[in-house]
């Protein structure tokens, strides 16, 4: 997604003079353009991601928009006390944006993965944090991110969405198939793990994705269709703590629905190997076999 | 840009900086005293330095970060004898409902405080990004950013002062309150920073080391000097050698004066030593 992501900067930053972009020296092959169309407003601030962050937030109280790029682990836990203290407590218009998201840098290994980003952020002051499902879907979420004034996260993947399927306009949360066995609901490019699943389901799945988090309300086609199947299927590339099913689980017991919930998530490194993405995908069983499979086997 | 030198036609204003100091000092121990709160030593090391800021150096629209935000309650007296905050606000200091608690607020509910601080080593980097801003904004303003020894220890620190080195980021000033002492130790035992001259100015900075950063005339030398030499650009450090608890005795470059409220006999022998018994 960083290449669209790239685009939608370049295609943005003539009309808008406050946006400053700061990397921590990375964005090879895909910032190249945004550099040459920002000029001075391109700045490499170095290997040093904590002296990013508060330079950001500065930047921001000075009225600029400033755009933190780093891979996702990088751009959120080396500095995590300085976007908590000096970007979300004084809620300043910082835009972090972290590539790789989940295990996107698969056999690079865990230190370049991000699988608890999501839990920590969103449970940061005026923090919101934006993930777009698709690459085709990295403009609107891009867009959304931009018309809200305070600190963001974007995290970016890889995904193709499969030929035939229309996205809705961006909302919070979208409903991007229909079916009638299942409630799927997830976050990011490993719900098209689940879309193929479904897919593949007799009667199908209502399938939902969300790209704000915390997101606000549970949309009212989500509640309507969780009534009526009765179970739902949440999938994050995600660890469980502080991810999307808790955030789930709290609105629907707050809400009285009482739905089956199935949950997939990352498990981390089970086994103490390492692989692609798809590997790791696969060792916590968000691959669409076994998101098939879990469905099939937990319909009545 | 070239820094404002209106100042050098101007004598210092002893007197007056001093009545300004007795009055501070007074103000600082009545409320930590109220409080039955510590950070009196880290407050007492630094409030000549924030003194001469805002009633000798800055201008309206100069920032002042401090980075060592335990020193809050000198920030706030400062600014109450500027008319910034209030007598009476400044009586809620550490009570329930306060806008001004141990630690510069994060709320931006005063303009002199544009950013809250308090976890060491966030100052450089906010002071840094305030001065880069400039390059793109127009605007023209120096920012002044008071380091603790104990700011110095924090990587984050030298990832802003590289960038400021390489920037050359001409309105920067950072001072540096040494007074030798950090949470659980003399600097010196703990993480020596010597020699402080090299470090900073391998960095970038201009360098100028304050004898005595408890002295408005130390201060006011070393400043004025630095004025007078316009031939460089980039940024400049002053390190100031400054006495934790300054001018009590009993607190004096002791560490435990980081932490410890005073005790009524200790109260009273703070404000004879201050010479604040009389007044």
């Amino acid at each position: 997604m960083r290449k669209e992501f790239s685009c939608w900067l370049e295609s943005i930053a003539q009309t808008r003079n406050e946006l400053i972009v700061l990397t921590g020296d990375l964005g090879f092959m895909a910032l190249e353009g945004v550099a040459q169309r920002l000029e001075k407003r391109f700045v490499n601030v170095g290997v040093s991601e904590q002296n990013m962050m508060s330079m950001a937030a500065a930047l921001a109280h000075e009225g600029m928009t400033p755009l933190c790029y780093s891979i996702a682990p990088f751009a959120v836990f080396r500095p995590a006390e300085q976007i908590r203290l000096d970007i979300c407590l004084h809620n300043k218009n910082v835009k972090i944006v972290g590539n790789g998201g989940g295990y996107g840098y698969g056999i690079m290994g865990a230190t370049h993965h991000a699988i608890e980003d999501l839990a920590m952020l969103s449970s940061f002051q005026n923090m919101i944090c934006y993930i777009p499902f698709h690459n085709g879907d990295v403009a609107s979420v891009s867009d959304a991110m931009l018309a809200y004034n305070g600190p963001s996260y974007l995290r970016l993947g890889f995904g193709i969405l499969p030929e035939g399927i229309t996205l809705p306009p961006y909302s919070s949360i979208r409903k991007i198939a229909s079916g009638k066995i299942w409630t799927v609901l997830g976050v990011g490019p490993v719900v098209l793990n689940a879309l193929r699943a479904t897919q593949e389901l007799s009667g199908g799945a209502d399938v939902f994705v969300v790209s704000e988090l915390p997101c606000q309300e549970l949309s009212e086609d989500f509640i309507e269709s969780l009534r009526r199947t009765g179970k739902v299927l949440v999938v994050e590339e995600h660890v469980e703590r502080g991810g999307l099913a808790e955030w789930l689980c709290l609105k629907l017991l707050k809400a009285g629905l009482h739905p089956q919930v199935q949950h997939q998530c990352a498990k981390g490194y089970p086994d103490k190997l390492y692989g692609s993405q798809v590997f790791h995908q696969k060792q916590s069983r968000l691959d669409e076999k076994h998101l098939l499979t879990l469905m099939r086997q937990n319909h009545e | 840009m070239i820094r404002s030198n209106s100042l050098m036609s101007r004598p210092l204003p002893s007197n007056e900086l001093k009545k300004i100091q007795q009055n501070c000092r007074g103000t600082l121990l009545s409320l930590y005293k109220k409080a039955n709160a510590g950070h009196i030593g880290a407050s007492l090391s630094c409030l000549e330095i924030l003194i001469y800021l805002f009633f000798r150096h800055k201008q309206a629209s100069d920032y002042v970060i401090l980075s060592k935000g335990h020193a809050a309650a000198a920030l706030y007296v400062v600014l109450a004898a500027a008319g910034e905050i209030s007598k009476e606000e400044l009586q809620t200091f550490y009570v329930d409902g306060t806008r001004l608690a141990a630690h510069p607020p994060c709320s931006g509910a005063f303009p002199s405080i544009p950013f809250g601080t308090g976890s060491l080593g966030h100052g450089l980097s906010l002071a840094v990004g305030l001065v880069f801003s400039q390059r793109y904004t127009g605007k023209e303003f120096q920012v002044y950013c008071i380091l603790s020894d104990g700011d110095c220890n924090e990587g984050s620190t030298w990832e802003a002062a590289l960038f400021a080195g390489h920037h050359c980021l001409s309105n920067l000033t950072v001072i540096i309150d040494a007074n030798g002492l950090q949470g659980f130790g003399r600097s010196e035992d703990v993480l020596n920073m010597e020699p402080w001259e090299k470090k900073w100015e391998s960095f970038g900075f201009k360098v100028h080391s304050v004898a005595n950063g408890n002295s408005f005339e130390s201060l006011e030398e070393e400043f004025t000097w630095d004025l007078k030499d316009q031939g460089g650009s980039g940024p400049r450090c002053f390190i100031a050698k400054t006495t934790k608890g300054h001018g009590v005795s009993y607190m004096e470059n002791k560490m435990e004066w980081h932490y410890l409220p005073m005790s009524d006999e200790q109260y009273q022998i703070a404000l004879r030593d201050l010479g604040l018994d009389h007044a």
